[in-house]
């Protein structure tokens, strides 16, 4: 492994973003199961969830700007476009060979390099929950902490309840993404490879 | 004995009330406008006044109140028929709600003996006693069941709070009661999160009250020291509101109404998507789906090397 190459794909900032966001959505995942639970142990009391949950809220929801605009200062959020061409052949791809090419000795269809840091699976899922989850999920837990703004009724519906509907069932999509995240990145060189990549910024090709 | 009096007025006397229109009607004439002329016998003129704003009635609320059957010498003296009124009719006893309400089969859903039992465990009846009556909450003129008969849990609510806050929001009443100045609720409703939406969508006695699953709400009103302080009690599947505000069976009914509603909820005071046991049943599968795929690929890949 040490003659393999390297490059540098995580920058010092990417990694200190990666790292907060990391840490807010894990709390907010355990704090918003903790509340939706309705559990109230001395350990983990009702209030001190709502009050964690509102805090790494905020802290997600600035890190976000911070993540926003990285990509746009630094071109990092090139890697995050999607081409039309190709777009369902190349999920297909990388899909099987999750599941089929990766046991039976094929090649990576998509090598990484310094000009393509994602396959294409990972684009897509990331550019959902990064583009469409995240902000969706921010904007309705903002919603949240000043339900007064909400409209009352929509379709003869709730409007509060609607809003806390789109929340939490964004935040379960986001839970479920993490898992397999988490999952996918041990899929590497060695199980961990990927993990010491994004604390170090380099990564084996 | 009461109760026959009160039901046999009613039958024989239904022509007696006229509150649509009060300018014909022997009290309302009165009672219904902000003064009133009497011949002031001493000095042998007329002599108009202010009516005691207390002792205006609204005649439209009156109308749509259950006890619009009834006249007012129902339960007032008969003698107050006499105008002007002898000044010694004040002193005499009003008669009371069970006087007509109490011991009779017509009204045994109500539970009314109960209700009294429960409210003299109350903290109103503790500290105030017997000056402490049902009219106190319970304007007799114009009642109406909301609660039991309205389908919309915002004019439950307000109807229902603002029993409580004729009082508790009013320094005048409440210090003829207490003998102390009325807390100021905001302030010390401080602690509740999202405060006013709180105030519009349950009722004061949601945690001020002891649920009882015999009565429709206990009437044993609690003191603060023992009022529901957990949100956990009431945002949770287990939610203490099922056993009171939703306990109503024209509530329970509602999600009926609409389609979305009924797919989506019936517990609203969950937090988050296991309001609909729908979503709850599909986000259990979804993860349980997630999980079993790790699992599976992850023994691929320690034996499929």
């Amino acid at each position: 492994m040490g003659t393999s190459e390297k490059i540098y794909f995580y920058p010092l900032w990417l990694r200190i973003w990666h790292g907060t966001n990391a840490m807010g959505i894990i709390i907010l995942i355990l704090t918003g199961i903790s509340m939706q639970s309705s559990i109230d142990s001395p350990i983990i009391g009702f209030n001190l969830a709502v009050n964690l949950h509102n805090i790494a809220g905020i802290i997600v929801f600035m890190s976000y700007f911070f993540f926003f605009a990285g990509n746009l200062i630094t071109g990092n959020g090139k890697f995050y476009r999607i081409k039309k061409k190709d777009f369902f052949n190349n999920l297909v791809k990388q899909g099987k060979y999750y599941a089929w090419g990766m046991f039976h000795g094929e090649h990576y269809p998509f090598p990484l390099s310094e000009k393509r840091k994602f396959n294409p699976l990972q684009k897509y899922s990331y550019v959902l929950v990064m583009y469409l989850a995240v902000p969706v999920v921010i904007v309705t837990g903002i919603a949240l902490l000043f339900p007064e703004i909400i409209i009352d009724k929509a379709w003869g519906v709730s409007g509060v309840f609607m809003t806390a509907i789109l929340h939490s069932a964004m935040g379960f999509f986001i839970s479920i993404f993490l898992i397999i995240h988490l999952y996918i990145a041990s899929v590497g060189k060695s199980p961990l490879e990927n993990y010491k990549s994004i604390f170090t910024g380099w990564h084996h090709i | 004995m009461y109760f026959v009096m009160c039901l046999f007025l009613s039958v024989w006397d239904t022509q007696a009330q006229s509150y649509e229109d009060p300018q014909h009607h022997a009290c309302l004439k009165c009672h219904s406008n902000q003064s009133y002329s009497f011949n002031n016998e001493v000095t042998g003129k007329v002599v108009r006044r202010l009516m005691n704003p207390y002792y205006i009635l609204d005649t439209i609320a009156i109308s749509a109140g259950v006890h619009k059957p009834f006249d007012c010498t129902d339960c007032h003296a008969a003698a107050y028929k006499t105008y002007p009124h002898k000044s010694e009719l004040k002193l005499q006893p009003l008669s009371t709600c069970l006087d007509c309400h109490g011991g009779d089969a017509s009204f045994a859903k109500y539970k009314f003996e109960e209700i009294e039992s429960e409210f003299k465990k109350s903290v109103h009846y503790k500290v105030y006693g017997e000056n402490f009556n049902c009219s106190k909450c319970h304007s007799q003129h114009t009642y109406v069941a909301t609660a039991r008969n309205s389908n919309n849990v915002l004019d439950i609510v307000d109807y229902n709070n603002k029993m409580c806050l004729s009082c508790h929001n009013d320094m005048k009443k409440y210090k003829l009661v207490s003998g102390h100045d009325n807390p100021k609720l905001v302030k010390i409703h401080d602690w509740l999160p999202n405060q006013e939406l709180h105030f519009r969508h349950v009722r004061c006695i949601e945690c001020h009250t002891e649920v009882k699953d015999s009565l429709m709400v206990s009437h044993n009103i609690l003191s603060k020291e023992h009022a529901v302080k957990k949100c956990a009690e009431c945002h949770s599947a287990n939610s203490k509101l099922k056993a009171s505000l939703y306990k109503y069976q024209n509530l329970q009914k509602r999600s009926e109404n609409g389609v979305i509603s009924s797919i989506l909820t019936n517990s609203s005071y969950t937090i988050g998507t296991h309001q609909s046991p729908f979503l709850k049943l599909l986000s259990i599968l979804i993860f349980l789906a997630v999980l079993s795929g790790i699992i599976i690929h992850s023994l691929f890949r320690i034996f499929k090397k």
